[in-house]
Parts: C-alpha cells; sequence; structure tokens
C-alpha cells in the first residue's frame, strides 16, 4: 500500500520479496505433484522434494493402461463438446442481453445467476436417476449435459460484458449498410466479438476439465469416465502396486493444458474472470 | 420462462390509440431475434436445474431405496424427519459450515494481500499474475492429490516436517487443517481477482486527496479503499461462500469423509452412491438447495449486493 | 435518389417525453439541408427517424412518395455517417466500404469497381489495404463517407460528421463535403450543433428548439429574418446582442440611446399589435467606429458613447466588448442559448455587448469610443412569445 510507486532499489527488493512468496505460494504444491511423478519406485518415498533419481517410468506405465487413455479421450472429448456447446448457445444469449430490447431479459439473467450459484451436488441424485431412465447415465451425453448447463452462466456474463464494450454505433452502421439484425450480429458483432468468445471459451474449458462431482456420480465405467475420476480410482500398473506415482503423472498431464492456457492467455483470462463480476 | 419471454408487452405511450401497437419491423424483428437467441440457453438451464430440482423434491417425499425398489411409496414429510433428526446430516452440515466460515475467512484476508500485490507491485506484474492464476486454472483433485502425498507419512515433505510420526490425515482436526489449506490455496487467487477488479475502480486521485488531507496508509485502506470496494467485496465473498459450501473435491481425496470430516455435498454423495437410497438423498439434496439460497437471500437482501450483470447494462 | 417528406413526424418515448413534435419538412431531391440546433433539441432524433433506428410515435415519413415508417433501416436505401465514423475496426478500407454492396449481394467486379471508384473521389486509393485504427482522423471520416456513396443511396444522413476533428480539418473538410454533395447530387439531411457548418454548407436550414421546428429556410434567410428570438440568437457568429427596450411614439428606447424608427422597421410594425416592452437585437457588425463614418451614414444610424473593456484585434476586423448596465433583456429562449453557450457558467452583472468594427478603428482597451449602431438593422422581439416583430417573411 505504498503510495506512488516511485521505484526506488529498496521498494524493487521488497517488491521482489513479496512477488517471491507469491510464486512459491502458487508454485510450490504443482512442483511437488511434478516431482513425484519423476521420481523412481524406490525413492518415491523417501520424502523428498526434489528427486534424488528421475524416471519416465510413470509416464510410460500410465500411457500403457487403456483406464488412462481411455479417460484421457474423455475428458478432452466431453470438455471440448461442452464447451463448444456452451460457447455457441451461450454467444447468442449474451448477444441478447447485451444489444436488443426484449421483456424477459431480466428474468434470463436471474436464471443464470442463480445457475451459477446452484448446488451442483443437489442435481447428483435427480440427475442420476433421470439419466438412468433416459439411458444418458455413464455416457458422454450424459455429462454433457451438466457441464453445458454450468459452463452456460459463465459464458453468457462473461460475453455479455464484453460485448457491451462493442461499440453499439456499428451494429446501428450494419443496418444502416443494409444489414438485418442477424446479419449485424454474424457480420460485425461476431468478428469483434471473437477474442471475448475465445477467453469464455478457454473459462469454461477449464471449468468442465475441472469437475469432479458429476464425472464421479453419473458414470461408472471406462465408457465416460474422465480423467480426475478415473485418478481416484487408479491403483497403478497392478493391483498391488503403490499408485502414487502414476496418479502424479497423470495428474501432471492433465494439468499441462491448464499451464498452456495460464501462461499465453494470462491477460484475457484475468479480464473474463473478472469483467462480469466488477460492476456491483 | 419461455413463456415470459414470448409474450410481447409493448412499452406503449400513454397517448396511443386503444389495441395493439404497431411496432415497426425492425422492433419487432429485434425481439424474435432475440427470443430464438435465449430460448436455447434457457431451455438447457431450466432442463438441467429446475425440472431435476423440482423432481428430487418429488423423489424426497417417497421412500425410495433402489436396493428395495418394490418398497417405494408416498412417505410425505417422513425423509425430511428422518435426515433432520440425524446426527450424521448436522454433523456434515456443521463441517460444512465451519470449513465454508474459516476457509473463506482466510481466504478473504490471504486474497487481500494476493489482490493489493497484484495491483501494485513495481517488479514483474505479469508474472505475478501469471502465477497467481495457476492455483485457479488447476484441476482441484490434481491439486487435492498433491496435498494428500505431502502429507503421507514417509512419502510427504510436509509430513517429515510437521510431524513425522503421525499420520495426519487421519486425525480429526489436523486433517481438518489439511482439507482447509487446500481449499484456501485453490480459491484464493479466484478471490483476489475479485477484489483487484474492485481495487482498479478506487481512482488514485482519492487516495492521493485522502493521503493529503492526513490519512496513513492504514486509515487509508479502512477508510477509503474498502468503503470504495464493498460492493466488489460482497460479490466476491458471497461467491466464495456459495462455492465453499459445496466442497466436495477436496475432501473426497483427502479423506473421503473419514473422521467426520465429510460436508453436506459428500454426505449426499455417499448416500447416493454407496447407501443407493434416492429418497433420504434427494431430501438432503432439497435441504442443501434451501440452504444456499437462503444464503443468497441474506446477501442480496442485507448486504445490498448486486449481482454482476444484474445491473441493466444493456441501455443503449 | 428521392425527396424526403417529414409530415407532423413525433417521437414520444414511452415516459412521455417528447423528442420531435410534429416536424414538418419538405426536403426536394438532391437538396442540402442542415438541422441544427442544441442538443436535446431532437435533431438526432430527427435523423435517426428517417434513417429507421428509431420509431415514428406519430406522423408520416415518405421518401420518394413511399411511406417509410415500418421499413427496415435497410430496406430504406439510405447511408448514414455517424459522429463516431462506426468504421467496422476489423475489415480493412476496402472491406468497409465493400460492406453494403456485397449485403446487396452486388457481384464482385462491380464491388470492386464502385469501392474504386468511391477512393479516387476521397482520394483512399492508397489506403485501401489498410485497416480503420491506423488511419488518421480525416481519413477516416472520408473511409465514413465511402461507404456512404458507394452504393448511390437515395439520400445521405449526417450525423454531426465533423464534430470529432481538430478545428483546422473540419474547414476543409467542410468544404470536400459540400464539393462532393454538389457531385453527386444527392439528397443530404445533415445534424450538427455547430451554426457555421448550418451556414456554410446547407441550402436550407431547420433550427430545432425542444423537439419544435423554430424556423426552416436558407442561411441567408435566417440570418437576415429570423422569425423569433432563439434563431435570432442561435444563428451568427458572434450572437446577436439583445437589449431590453421600450416603444413610444415611433422612438425606441435602448440603454444605448433614443433613436428613431426608421420607416422600414415602422411598417413592419403596423398591424403587429407590438407591446410597449420589446427586446431589441443588434448583431455585432451592425456596430461601427463612428469616427470611420462619413455624414450620410452616421445619419443612418445612432451613436453613443461606450468605455471598451476588451479589445480583440483579428487582423481583418477589431471586436471591441463593452458593458451595458442595468437590467438584461430576460426570456426563456435566451436563457437557454445562454445555457447552451456555457455562459451561465460565468458570474455577470450588467450584459454584455459585442461589436465588429473596422480595422481601421482607433478604439483602445479601456478607453471611451463614440461608436455607432445601424438604426435599419436594428430587430425588435416580444419578450413573452419571443416573436420577431420586425420579422417581413
Amino acid at each position: 500500500m505504498t503510495m506512488i510507486g516511485t521505484a526506488t532499489p529498496r521498494r524493487k527488493v521488497q517488491w521482489s520479496l513479496l512477488d517471491l512468496a507469491v510464486v512459491i505460494y502458487a508454485l510450490v504444491p504443482v512442483l511437488w505433484i511434478v516431482s513425484l511423478s519423476f521420481k523412481t519406485k524406490e525413492t518415491l518415498n523417501d520424502g523428498n522434494f526434489i528427486p534424488r533419481s528421475w524416471t519416465l517410468q510413470s509416464y510410460i506405465d500410465i500411457f500403457q493402461t487403456t483406464e488412462f487413455l481411455r479417460a484421457l479421450v474423455n475428458s478432452i472429448g466431453i470438455a471440448l463438446i461442452s464447451t463448444l456447446i456452451a460457447v455457441v448457445i451461450g454467444t447468442m444469449a449474451a448477444y441478447a442481453v447485451a444489444r436488443l430490447e426484449f421483456p424477459g431479459k431480466r428474468l434470463l439473467i436471474g436464471v443464470s445467476l442463480l445457475v451459477a450459484m446452484f448446488p451442483q451436488v443437489s442435481l447428483v441424485s435427480p440427475l442420476f436417476e433421470i439419466e438412468r431412465a433416459l439411458g444418458l447415465f455413464d455416457t458422454w451425453p450424459g455429462l454433457i449435459l451438466p457441464y453445458v448447463t454450468f459452463g452456460l452462466p459463465l459464458a453468457i456474463y462473461t460475453l455479455s460484458a464484453f460485448f457491451k464494450e462493442i461499440p453499439w454505433e456499428l451494429e446501428k452502421a450494419a443496418k444502416m449498410d443494409g444489414a438485418t439484425p442477424a446479419q449485424a450480429f454474424r457480420r460485425v458483432i461476431a468478428p469483434l466479438a471473437a477474442p471475448g468468445v475465445f477467453t469464455t471459451a478457454i473459462l469454461v474449458f477449464i471449468l468442465t476439465w475441472n469437475d469432479f462431482l458429476f464425472a464421479i456420480s453419473l458414470t461408472s465405467t471406462e465408457a465416460s469416465r474422465t480423467v480426475p475420476a478415473a485418478l481416484s480410482f487408479f491403483t497403478g500398473a497392478s493391483q498391488f502396486e503403490d499408485p502414487t506415482g502414476t496418479i502424479s503423472a497423470a495428474a501432471v498431464v492433465i494439468t499441462i493444458p491448464i499451464i498452456v492456457f495460464v501462461l499465453f492467455f494470462q491477460r484475457r483470462i484475468v479480464a473474463g474472470l473478472t469483467s462480469g463480476a466488477v460492476k456491483g | 420462462m419461455t413463456a415470459e419471454v414470448g409474450t410481447t408487452a409493448p412499452a406503449a405511450g400513454t397517448e396511443q390509440p386503444p389495441g395493439k401497437r404497431a411496432l415497426s419491423e425492425g422492433k419487432r424483428a429485434e425481439r424474435k431475434l432475440a427470443f430464438w437467441l435465449c430460448a436455447p440457453a434457457a431451455i438447457v438451464m431450466l432442463a438441467v436445474t429446475a425440472w431435476p430440482i423440482i423432481y428430487s423434491i418429488w423423489l424426497s417425499l417417497q421412500r425410495y431405496d433402489l436396493r428395495f425398489p418394490a418398497e417405494t411409496e408416498f412417505v410425505g414429510l417422513e425423509n425430511y424427519i428422518t435426515v433432520l433428526s440425524s446426527p450424521y446430516w448436522w454433523t456434515s452440515f456443521g463441517v460444512t459450515v465451519f470449513l465454508t466460515a474459516i476457509s473463506v475467512a482466510i481466504e478473504f484476508v490471504l486474497g487481500f494481500a494476493l489482490a493489493l500485490i497484484m495491483h501494485r507491485t513495481i517488479v514483474a506484474r505479469g508474472l505475478i499474475r501469471t502465477v497467481a492464476l495457476i492455483p485457479y486454472g488447476i484441476v482441484t483433485v490434481v491439486a487435492a492429490f498433491s496435498w494428500r502425498y505431502a502429507f503421507t507419512p514417509d512419502t510427504g515433505y510436509l509430513a517429515q516436517l510437521i510431524a513425522p510420526d503421525s499420520a495426519l490425515l487421519t486425525e480429526r482436526l489436523p486433517a481438518f487443517s489439511i482439507i482447509i489449506v487446500a481449499e484456501v490455496w485453490k480459491t484464493t487467487p479466484f478471490m483476489a481477482l475479485l477484489l483487484m477488479a474492485g481495487l482498479a475502480l478506487v481512482p488514485d486521485d482519492l487516495l492521493k486527496a485522502a493521503s493529503v488531507d492526513g490519512a496513513g496508509p492504514w486509515k487509508r485502506f479502512i477508510k477509503v479503499i474498502v468503503p470504495v470496494m464493498k460492493p466488489a467485496i460482497l460479490v466476491a465473498v458471497l461467491f466464495r461462500m456459495l462455492d465453499a459450501f459445496r466442497i466436495f473435491d477436496n475432501i473426497f481425496v483427502l479423506t473421503q469423509g473419514a473422521q467426520q470430516t465429510g460436508s453436506v455435498s459428500v454426505s449426499t454423495y455417499n448416500n447416493l452412491i454407496k447407501g443407493l437410497n434416492l429418497g433420504i438423498g434427494s431430501t438432503m439434496s432439497v435441504l442443501i438447495f434451501i440452504t444456499v439460497a437462503i444464503i443468497a437471500f441474506i446477501f442480496v437482501k442485507g448486504f445490498g449486493t448486486a449481482a454482476p450483470g444484474s445491473d441493466d447494462g444493456g441501455k443503449r | 435518389m428521392a425527396e424526403i417528406v417529414l409530415d407532423k413526424v413525433t417521437k414520444r418515448y414511452p415516459d412521455g417525453a417528447l423528442a420531435a413534435s410534429e416536424v414538418d419538412i419538405d426536403i426536394a431531391d438532391g437538396e442540402f439541408i442542415i438541422l441544427v440546433g442544441p442538443s436535446g433539441c431532437g435533431k438526432s432524433t430527427t435523423l435517426n427517424m428517417i434513417a429507421g433506428l428509431e420509431d415514428i410515435s406519430s406522423g408520416e415519413l415518405r421518401i420518394g412518395g413511399a411511406r417509410m415508417n415500418e421499413k427496415a433501416p435497410k430496406d430504406r436505401d439510405i447511408a448514414m455517417v455517424f459522429q463516431s465514423y462506426a468504421l467496422y475496426p476489423h475489415m480493412s478500407v476496402r472491406e468497409n466500404m465493400a460492406f453494403p454492396l456485397r449485403l446487396a449481394k452486388v457481384d464482385d467486379r462491380e464491388v470492386r469497381e464502385k469501392v474504386d471508384e468511391a477512393a479516387t473521389i476521397l482520394d483512399l486509393t492508397n489506403h485501401l489495404d489498410r485497416k480503420p485504427s491506423n488511419l488518421s482522423g480525416g481519413q477516416r471520416q472520408r473511409v465514413a463517407m465511402g461507404r456512404a456513396i458507394v452504393r448511390s443511396p437515395k439520400a445521405f444522413l449526417m450525423d454531426e460528421p465533423l464534430s470529432n476533428l481538430d478545428a483546422k480539418l473540419r474547414v476543409q473538410m467542410r468544404t470536400s463535403v459540400s464539393k462532393l454533395q454538389k457531385q453527386l447530387g444527392t439528397t443530404t439531411v445533415y445534424v450538427t450543433h455547430d451554426q457555421t457548418e448550418a451556414m456554410t454548407l446547407g441550402d436550407r436550414v431547420v433550427v430545432l428548439r425542444g423537439g419544435y421546428v423554430q424556423q426552416v429556410g436558407s442561411p441567408q434567410f435566417l440570418y437576415e429574418q429570423p422569425a423569433n428570438l432563439f434563431v435570432a440568437g442561435f444563428i451568427g457568429s458572434p450572437s446577436m446582442n439583445f437589449f431590453p427596450a421600450s416603444l413610444a411614439d415611433n422612438r425606441l428606447n435602448t440603454p444605448l440611446g433614443e433613436v428613431e424608427l426608421t420607416d422600414r422597421v415602422r411598417r413592419l410594425l403596423e398591424g403587429k399589435d407590438a407591446p410597449r416592452e420589446v427586446i431589441a437585437g443588434v448583431r455585432p457588425e451592425h456596430f461601427e467606429d463612428a469616427g470611420l463614418l462619413d455624414e450620410p451614414t452616421r445619419s443612418g444610424g445612432a451613436t453613443f458613447r461606450a468605455k471598451v473593456d476588451v479589445l480583440e484585434s483579428m487582423g481583418s476586423d477589431k471586436y471591441a466588448y463593452f458593458t451595458v448596465e442595468g437590467e438584461q433583456a430576460v426570456s426563456s429562449e435566451l436563457e437557454e442559448l445562454a445555457a447552451d453557450a456555457g455562459a451561465t457558467e460565468v458570474p455577470e452583472t450588467g450584459s454584455q455587448v459585442v461589436t465588429r468594427l473596422s480595422a481601421a478603428s482607433t478604439a483602445t482597451e479601456g478607453g471611451t469610443t463614440e461608436l455607432w449602431f445601424d438604426r435599419d438593422k436594428v430587430e425588435l422581439f416580444d419578450p413573452s412569445s419571443g416573436v420577431n416583430l420586425t420579422y417581413s417573411g
């Protein structure tokens, strides 16, 4: 809480130390799981933060089990499809919320807010029953449905905030240039909104990629179990092996996309996460 | 919802002749477009939340155990009596409230500190923001495993450091502490981001004026920054409280709810998957839903928290 | 190309606010017409109603003889230039200009030809592949014009198209807009709050105030024959000076002295049932340094002595400011004009008078000078209604 940030060397050192604390805070648990994934079986339980001997064996092991490969395919497929659907539907609704006048707008906003705050566990029992009745239990659509639902409020908020920043006159200009409202959307607003849509897609993907509760409640076999759910059923290469190494390796694998997103799109993610929430 | 969207309630002027006001083609096209654009989102959200919650209210009034499907019958509020008089429920309810309160309190303090660092640091601001996003983005289960192994005797670096001779995760209070550490680590950056957005709204001139008026750093924080940020703070705390109340992943991985560390979400899940008792499970679902609704209601009415997006910002 | 007719066009918002009231304007084919007035006068609302961007509450809009009220903007075949230019930032200059043609499903070869033609007219040929963000303000403005002209619409609507340019460029662009319009001969409706633009650009000017049309006419006519106080104060720069005055026996008593009415003024006042107390208006350019005038001219006006507060030498002219003590002329119209000019922000006693004198004037700041004004150019207004009592049109 210094006032005007004159960068004296002393200040710089102080800030550097604080920054360092943040870096340690954020990275240590991640580095720990990375470290575990590279440890050899013999050193796995030595409690050292840095491995004494390194091996790729855990990674080789997991990629040889169908259990992990299948879960990885499920995770990627389900997350991508859910993100795609949520973003497409959400873009349409957000455009209406940000740009059009229509009765029922507040209701739509209210409903999405309710869904955003909805305790997912309340859905576990009824969805379990409904999906069994509909034959959706333990299928991809069975997970995609709730993921789209919980991705939608996030998508609608983030996107409508982005849409509101697009200059309104452009749409008028498009109408004057002979566009129908739908053409104005497709040819003028949509290309301008693309960065916002992309950011939203990342956020929804992270949300979906992260889910555990639905993944273990609405699946029962490898057919649709995603990696987070599969992790908790991991037994290692054989029943009698300690799964720590393989779980760690699998955990690192599904962390990679997150790290990539964060590294390359930090600005966008921060903007996206805060855009909907700033206005009080 | 859909019916509401469909009705065209013209915002007619007072002088309009009786009967339908002729909306111009443009206006009508706009409403039609809005309806079609919103319909899919509204239908999906309602189909996957409203229908199941109504269905679960119906289920909660039945005796319905998948192991004994023949005994299914309407029992009124019997399930509610069973759940609400069960110490099992109240324990997990107490655990959830306890975990929510403690972790949100810690997150708020840490989150504010992190927000100030991210907002004000003069060294490597981009790097700090990037790094702080990692806990937010990482899969909760992955982080939970990291914490679990860190505290596993022999295997974990923290176990060796803190209590080499005991299995912390098998004792109730240490287990709680670890659950809280895991929860706080993962969600503090999100809180910090929301608070940082609020910080950005505090005008620099206001802080300069306050310091010219003789306010020190602490006074400036308490008297200027916090009041100006109040809306952002309330939104951040509300979001995190509702989110913390659903805590599941961390507990599941760290303790599986053993030693009475299970939250309401864990209990509901166990009841469903292990007990296969849909009647009781649905009753718990409804009770959790009501609790969350009450928290949200208190915030919105009591503190005047405006929901993000609820400002009718779409005006021209 | 077509004529545009506004027939008692009214815009009333749901909350009851009246943005435009029974606006009647007949715009001839090929005419350049200006809607001018202070902010909130309804000029932009009127333009948006012509464009189809806002609904018409009552009355009828006809373009080329056909009723347009219910037509969507795209079906009206008119182009618009926006204050912010509203260029599509993701499209190049060429794509921006081609956009209306593409929407109209014109074939590629014709699109290319028309865009190239427009680019030549507007001197944009070298910038066709650039994005709007890489252009200067003047270039962006020209792209906006280009996008409007490519599809040869029935009419152009321009919403303060020059107000985002700096002063010098605005003068340049003003002449090129005028030339372009003459060259294309397309009916143009142009909204501005700048009376200089209104005077220099338009074939005819429509002055609006609070949603009501005050007067329609050529710039020269509005300058010489303002229908009321509002138009008199709004048109002309610097603005007309107003004084409280009283009429008795064909003589006018003003704070600048008593003058005899000229025959012309007397005739105009006849049968108008003029009140005793009036507001007199004299334009700055109808004053002169009395020392520079020959006797015949001098006798055509009245002389008085005034202490010059501020003297601004413009090279070609000198502006002398002095203060008339006593009450100011009061009317709601003058108050609105003053508020629009921001004059209410400055505390003042008495009323300030602006005069435009020849460069040869010997007036000095702080010194007392003998000044003269033309009796025949005095305009008299009814303080309660604002009506010009010397209006002959």
